[in-house]
């Protein structure tokens, strides 16, 4: 009767217990997302109104049913550009990390697994791009190729090559000893078949974790760029450049840097909670080693 | 050597460099098999039988050095191009380690290792490579292998695991297959029964076979010969039931000593090889196990003994004082 009892409990219980596991902070965190990307996604067909038509009359605007969320300093829509500016942010704050995760993570598990010469002329390269000053690498690349969305992106995913590759051979240095590699190879497995079939899926799984993360510091350095000016050129909007341009005002208007900024602070702390949440629950390795 | 050997180890010898001077980890062995043998290497621990067995593979660190010749189905292993040698290895050899649970991948399933494996080797469809992954799991007896093809290595127990590592093993179809300590993570239970495994599916096809291992108890009833190898060198070698039977080296009988026997009385103490093996970065003059022999004495210290046959060529033995009596008990 009494195992009869435990039985019935155990089945019950358990998918009440994998719901609770994600929590509900993660699901807020999975709705903002799908809102950003949606009004990211689908800014040109909303009834917005442009986020650069300047009304010289309407400077600074009180939330109004014409401007939901009022205007700014030079009487621009001020929902509109948080609409187009979440395009900006998530473009940059995606493309950047992929060019980091592609090449670095490729870099590293190439030198965690051959070692070598190859390893030392990579882990050297990327100690001397380390060590370079990222701030002042921007600003000489801006300077020299101009200030666009792309050069932007190009930059800051050349910058997060070096941790991204640190990441993937350090992950690669402990998996490429283990005895399934060796048995692998003992069962006459390729180079690249041990790289991509055996190691990848492991590496994959820090790397998914550090992406995310990257997606974070990557949208807040584009915000700290535009905010000195290095961003995207006016007068195209994003997070980083409203709240800089909301800095002018912030002592009548305060809400023309917050709101952004708040924006900024939602996004990134969702993908951070994302990030983490779906680790801990893929991870096929979870309590096992 | 042997003309229908399918494996023959010349006087191989590896050198690993390590800070404190070089490490000669397998000291001038030679050893050979026949198709469809079985081989026991017995040794402690550090007394290179594990590096032997890379050897063997080819499958060394890459900074250790590898003298002598390792002959395998008529090539010798250490002249082959990387992409011979890959490929003989696809054909031909397969190892199993001992812990299952690293020399499976963790994050794939049994599925998709032993179905990817079946697929690199035997160029079969999914289909068909799914087909041949249940057989497999079904002949190295894991129950309910359909289902078993979804699950992840961590959801299995250690024999388990250690049963889906050797279908792996022998998916490729081996002519040998080196099992490296392949049930010292598991227990007692288990051990026989992964044993009685390997021997099976080792009758079955056919295949030569290496066990490695520290336990003279599990080569006893399932080998053809034994090595024992003491600091890198093999140090008597023989077929089984004469080495069994009539042990020559003082190291195999102390070996033989130090395992428990249902006999003895509760609570007495095991006899244990007192003082450790020698520094292989320093190599001794004399025997290498002179130091920790009882028998030893001053031509022990000065001279190493070699490696021959006194009553017959195919017991060998590293001794000048071997014992004589076959009164060894437990044997």
């Amino acid at each position: 009767m009494a195992t009869l009892e435990l039985s019935v409990q155990e089945e019950a219980v358990s998918p009440v217990r994998r719901g609770r596991r994600l929590g509900t902070l993660f699901w807020v965190a999975i709705g903002w997302m799908i809102l950003v990307f949606a009004v990211a996604i689908l800014a040109p067909v909303l009834p917005l109104p442009s986020p650069t038509d300047m009304d010289m009359l309407a400077r600074r605007g009180p939330f109004s049913a014409l401007h939901w969320l009022g205007t700014d300093g030079l009487g621009r829509d001020e929902l509109a550009r948080l609409a187009y500016g979440a395009r900006i942010s998530l473009v940059v704050g995606l493309c950047a990390p992929i060019i980091g995760v592609t090449i670095g993570g490729a870099l590293g598990m190439l030198a965690g697994y051959f070692r070598g010469r190859f390893e030392a002329l990579a882990v050297g390269s990327m100690d001397v791009l380390l060590a370079f000053p990222p701030l002042i690498f921007a600003l000489a690349v801006i300077a020299f190729l101009g200030q666009s969305v792309l050069n932007l992106t190009c930059i800051l995913g050349v910058l997060s090559i070096p941790a991204f590759m640190r990441v993937a051979r350090a992950a690669t240095l402990t998996l490429a000893r283990r005895e399934f590699v060796i048995a692998a190879q003992a069962l006459g497995a390729s180079h690249a078949r041990i790289l991509l079939r055996e190691l990848l899926p492991n590496v994959a799984l820090p790397l998914l974790a550090f992406f995310l993360l990257g997606v974070a510091v990557i949208i807040l350095v584009e915000g700290a760029l535009s905010f000195l000016g290095l961003g995207v050129p006016p007068p195209t909007a994003s997070w980083g450049s409203m709240i800089g341009e909301g800095r002018e005002s912030l002592d009548i208007a305060p809400r023309l840097a917050f709101i952004p900024a708040i924006a900024m602070f939602l996004t990134v702390l969702s993908f951070n909670l994302i990030g983490d949440t779906l680790r801990a629950i893929t991870d096929p390795r979870q309590g096992a080693l | 050597m042997n003309a229908q050997a399918l494996l023959s180890v010349e006087d191989v010898a590896v050198d690993l460099p390590t800070p404190r001077g070089n490490l000669r980890a397998v000291d001038h062995v030679d050893l050979t098999l026949a198709p469809g043998k079985t081989l026991g290497i017995v040794g402690e621990s550090g007394c290179g039988k594990t590096m032997l067995s890379r050897a063997i593979l080819q499958l060394m660190p890459k900074k250790a050095k590898l003298t002598g010749r390792v002959m395998f189905d008529g090539q010798d292993l250490t002249r082959l191009s990387s992409d011979a040698l890959r490929k003989l290895r696809a054909r031909s050899l397969a190892v199993v380690f001992q812990d299952p649970m690293t020399s499976l991948n963790p994050v794939l399933t049994i599925g998709t290792q032993l179905i990817e494996t079946l697929q690199e080797h035997l160029d079969l469809d999914v289909a068909s490579a799914t087909k041949r992954a249940v057989e497999l799991l079904a002949a190295v007896g894991i129950p309910a292998p359909e289902q078993r093809l979804t699950q992840y290595p961590h959801q299995l127990s250690g024999g388990m695991r250690q049963r889906v590592a050797i279908a792996i093993a022998l998916s490729c179809e081996p002519k040998l297959l080196i099992a490296d300590e392949p049930t010292t993570a598991l227990d007692v239970t288990i051990q026989a029964q992964i044993l009685d495994l390997l021997a099976r599916e080792q009758r079955r096809r056919h295949m030569a076979m290496i066990i490695i291992t520290h336990d003279l108890g599990v080569v006893a009833g399932r080998t053809d010969e034994v090595a024992v190898m003491y600091a890198g060198r093999v140090v008597e070698r023989a077929p089984t039931p004469v080495l069994f039977k009539n042990m020559h080296m003082p190291y195999t009988e102390a070996l033989l000593a130090a395992i428990p026997k249902l006999d003895t009385p509760p609570h007495t103490a095991l006899p244990a090889i007192s003082g450790r093996p020698p520094d292989p970065t320093r190599p001794l003059k004399g025997c290498s196990f002179a130091p920790r022999c009882r028998y030893a004495d001053g031509r022990c210290e000065s001279e190493k003994p070699r490696l021959e046959g006194a009553v017959t060529a195919a017991h060998q033995y590293a001794c000048f004082h071997p014992i004589k009596l076959a009164a060894v008990a437990g044997a």
